[in-house]
């Protein structure tokens, strides 16, 4: 009983369009900024090496290589600052969490392309 | 200030305000509540209002739980109609698994009304009372959030102790209220000025940010706050 009225309020605060992507998949994470009055977005691009949690509460992390160095960003998938997820890229792979990424480098980083058949 | 309601903390989840940031709240069934009785100066002594929440099964009440929602045809009841004691009237509702006073100005309340969480539409801040979770006999330092002592430099079998708990011959006692290990938990605990994050009157949901006493499905009172 409790589980469905947690749903239901969960509901509010979930998109009604889930933005689809899943692990290993390169994304374009483009996120509201606020500066001021203004309005801007940021693009944080990277491999979606996590996701965690469920309903509004639910968590993916992306991780991308700035100047040689590993750059991590957890994201909230229902927060409405981030206007959009773009698919650009998606890889093959073989578990839910990508962790080992984090101990390669070069071009052990590098995951092989899942190529979608379309008609 | 709004009378105040009953209701039934039911978990915690998070939602994002209308800024995008992500608030933690606490989701309470609020009321709906009857008003079973109207306590007047006249009569009682003081003024209040008492509610009742979540229908109980006839078969479970008490016959006094229920003859305070109904008229039941009793001896004494008929007895006292003829000595002309005038019984106060009834809210003809179920028995009340939950029931409490409210000590507020009744406001054009009748018996038998129901109040609703649109009490609390226009309220930016509450007080929630609840019974805090039981954690039975605790040590001090989950009681009292003593530091307890070393892992080594001699400290033996006494880690999660308190140190010193008084003075020498002097006083020669241990001071009245020292704080030590005992019971915790399992009382009565108001969070006072909590922030009202949204009210959902259809479904009779009070959300409200940050934690809330007690296990979910624990009952909780709802008032204005009057510490704003």
């Amino acid at each position: 009983m409790s589980r469905q009225i947690l749903d239901l309020v969960e509901k509010s605060s979930i998109k009604p369009e889930q933005p689809i992507f899943s692990i290993g998949d390169t994304v374009d994470v483009h996120c509201r900024i606020l500066e001021g009055d203004k309005e801007r977005i940021q693009i944080f691009t990277g491999v979606v090496i996590a996701r965690s949690g469920s309903g509004s509460r639910e968590m993916f992390v992306v991780r991308r290589i700035v100047q040689g160095e590993g750059v991590e960003r957890k994201f909230p998938v229902n927060s409405p600052r981030i206007a959009k997820i773009d698919v650009k890229r998606s890889g093959v792979v073989k578990r839910a969490k990508l962790y080992y990424l984090r101990d390669r480098s070069g071009k052990g980083v590098r995951l092989r392309e899942r190529r979608v058949e379309t008609k | 200030m709004a009378t105040g309601l009953l209701g039934r903390k039911v978990g915690m989840t998070q939602i994002y305000d209308q800024t995008g940031q992500a608030v933690p709240v606490t989701v309470i069934q609020a009321g709906p509540c009857h008003v079973l009785q109207i306590k007047t100066e006249a009569r009682d002594g003081y003024e209040a209002v008492q509610l009742g929440y979540l229908d109980k099964p006839r078969r479970l009440a008490s016959r006094s739980a229920r003859g305070q929602v109904a008229k039941l045809d009793s001896k004494r009841q008929k007895r006292r109609a003829a000595a002309g004691v005038e019984a106060g009237p009834k809210p003809d509702c179920e028995p009340q698994r939950f029931i409490r006073e409210f000590r507020v100005k009744p406001e054009g309340l009748q018996v038998g009304q129901q109040v609703k969480v649109d009490i609390f539409a226009e309220v930016k801040a509450v007080d929630v009372v609840g019974i805090t979770k039981g954690r039975g006999f605790t040590g001090v330092m989950k009681r009292h959030n003593f530091a307890g002592q070393r892992a080594s430099h001699g400290v033996k079998k006494v880690h999660r102790h308190a140190g010193s708990i008084g003075r020498n011959t002097d006083p020669g006692r241990v001071d009245k209220g020292t704080r030590m290990a005992g019971h915790y938990g399992n009382e009565r605990c108001t969070i006072r000025n909590i922030k009202v994050a949204r009210v959902d009157v259809e479904n009779n949901l009070l959300l409200v940010h940050g934690a809330v006493p007690g296990p979910n499905g624990g009952y909780v009172i709802i008032r204005g706050t009057n510490k704003l």
